[in-house]
């Protein structure tokens, strides 16, 4: 008698849930399926589900118009460089801040997180100044030295928490059988902080990937990113449904499936710790 | 036991992250506060080598007292309460219904957080086009399938409209971290309550909604700070017209589009102060989090 109660809830939470979870979908499915169709298919009345000839033609003409492979290859860039760069910068300083904790170390940590918290349009023109007078207007170098450090505050804090759960009692093991300090990192806290330094760059190089402040307002040509790809197509070309649709499915493919790896570290990665 | 030498080579391994961001905030916060001082437009022959002209506290007055700014905050706080509302009640309900059983729960997380993932410009173009062109977008279509005009929204229903696409980019995020919260509940607690003849809405009430309360503050606090600095969503869409200008947006076509530096300075200040207060609440819960 429970047991056909509780099947019969599962069976009505199953249905309630595939709903809500289809119509969150629906705008990423119809912008997928749209790519596929021709241009008068994209805007038919009534919208065409299935019934419609798929073509790779969109992709193609947006490539060539466009040069998607350079928007692609700049945020490959900055999005990699400026993660690899900040896990270089936040490693040392996550190690040192979780193992030889000082009474500022907590002090430490919150300013940074506070710097996150800076609204980027207070800094707009000074940044651009900077970035004029160092000559690095448009360049990619120049944009991965800002995206670096909007995100290291989050870099630092995710790897301080994970760092945090490494067992202390391991390392002093570790130096009482006579371990350097290099030893200690390179043999034992490297392969035990692996994965969460792995977590660390999956969620920052989306989170870099999909910033559209700096991106937007500081390229131009040479180094713009997907992000500016994506607004160029803001008019008149964004009444090309197909085109627009494959452009948009370009951008956010690469991300879409590594965001689904990292839905784990999300949470702790974007509460600072606050909620694992 | 931490010897000297790895006291003094820890502070040496923090060095780096700490001069890097002390410099990337104390260096352009000196700028925008030296800036909103001085008079400085530069399409009218204003330059850095000639020296700009001291102005007090004028462009803070001016900044407040122009007739674009109360309609800037007002803008501001109705599209970030407007959101916040929506994605923290829908990510209440959602998370709980995700914390069910049910067949395919995998998938169906995967569907929910995808949003959170596309970029802010594809999201606001697909929804401007695709969704809410008054002609062919998929909306229309619905609305005159069930014989009713078509909506102009981003004209008629602009703000509606941001709220909505920009909920829609963080109703995941709030769904994520509720869920991860109420999956931490003890399923003990609620059996008993359920025994004890609590009807679901109490147990709702009484039990989940308590437990949920840090995880809700954490979703608000975090939210509001990126939510106060949205701009792309904007930026492709209305382009700040219609309501739809927001004080980041006012900010940003100050120093962009009318290139008064000093003006724009000023009202950065502004954000950076506004920014800062709700910065201290949030650092709270996360500074009492650091010492359990």
């Amino acid at each position: 008698m429970a047991r056909a109660v509780t099947t019969r809830r599962k069976v009505i939470t199953t249905a309630a849930a595939w709903a809500i979870g289809l119509l969150i979908f629906f705008p990423i499915y119809w912008t997928i399926l749209t790519s596929f169709k021709t241009e008068a298919q994209a805007i038919n009345d009534p919208p065409l589900f299935f019934a419609f000839n798929w073509t790779l033609e969109n992709y193609a003409i947006v490539q060539e118009r466009s040069d998607y492979m350079r928007f692609l290859w700049n945020s490959v860039i900055l999005a990699g460089g400026s993660t690899v760069l900040g896990i270089l910068v936040a490693v040392p300083a996550a190690w040192s801040m979780a193992f030889v904790p000082s009474k500022r170390t907590k002090d430490i940590l919150l300013w940074m997180l506070s710097t996150k918290m800076l609204p980027a349009v207070g800094v707009l023109y000074p940044i651009s100044l900077l970035f004029v007078q160092f000559n690095l207007l448009d360049t990619r170098i120049g944009l991965v030295m800002v995206l670096m450090l909007i995100n290291l505050p989050i870099i630092v804090w995710m790897l301080y928490t994970y760092f945090k759960e490494i067992p202390g009692e391991i390392l002093e093991a570790a130096r009482m059988d006579g371990a350097t300090l290099k030893e200690e990192i390179l043999y034992i806290l490297t392969p035990m902080a692996v994965p969460g330094i792995a977590s660390t760059i999956l969620l920052n190089f989306i989170l870099a990937w999909n910033e559209a402040f700096w991106t937007l307002n500081l390229t131009a040509a040479q180094s713009a990113p997907l992000t500016a790809f994506i607004a160029s197509y803001s008019s008149p070309e964004g009444l090309f449904f197909a085109k627009l649709s494959a452009a948009s499915t370009m951008a956010i493919a690469p991300i879409l499936i590594l965001g689904w790896f990292s839905q784990k570290q999300l949470v702790r990665g974007l509460t600072f710790g606050a909620v694992k | 036991m931490a010897t000297q030498h790895s006291r003094s080579a820890a502070r040496l391994m923090m060095a780096p992250a700490v001069v890097l961001l002390l410099g990337w905030m104390l260096v352009p916060l000196t700028m925008t506060l030296f800036f909103s001082f001085k008079k400085y437009l530069p399409l009218r022959g204003d330059s850095l080598e000639r020296g700009l002209d001291w102005v007090g506290f004028a462009n803070y007055v001016r900044f407040i007292g122009s007739s674009s700014f109360w309609p800037s905050v007002q803008a501001t706080l109705i599209i970030v309460g407007g959101v916040l509302v929506i994605t923290v009640v829908l990510g209440v309900l959602l998370a709980i219904l995700l914390d069910q059983p049910f067949w395919g729960q995998g998938i169906v997380r995967i569907l929910v957080i995808a949003p959170f993932f596309v970029m802010p410009t594809v999201s606001a173009l697909v929804w401007k086009n695709m969704f809410m062109d008054p002609v062919n977008g998929i909306l229309a279509h619905l609305w005159r399938f069930f014989g009713a005009e078509p909506v102009s929204w981003l004209s008629d229903a602009s703000v509606q409209s941001i709220i909505m696409i920009v909920s829609w980019q963080w109703l995941p995020f709030a769904t994520l971290i509720l869920l991860t919260a109420v999956q931490s509940l003890d399923s003990e607690q609620l059996e008993a309550a359920e025994m004890d003849g609590a009807s679901p809405l109490m147990r709702f009430w009484h039990i989940i909604l308590p437990h949920l309360s840090r995880a809700i503050t954490i979703v608000i606090l975090i939210q509001t700070i990126f939510l106060l600095s949205i701009f792309a969503e904007i930026f492709v869409t209305t382009g700040g017209s219609f309501g739809t200008r927001t004080l980041t947006y006012l900010i940003f076509q100050r120093v962009v589009d009318s290139q008064n530096i000093g003006l724009g300075s000023a009202g950065g200040v502004y954000a950076i102060i506004l920014a800062n207060i709700v910065a201290i609440f949030l650092m709270r819960i996360v500074g009492k989090n650091l010492d359990r």
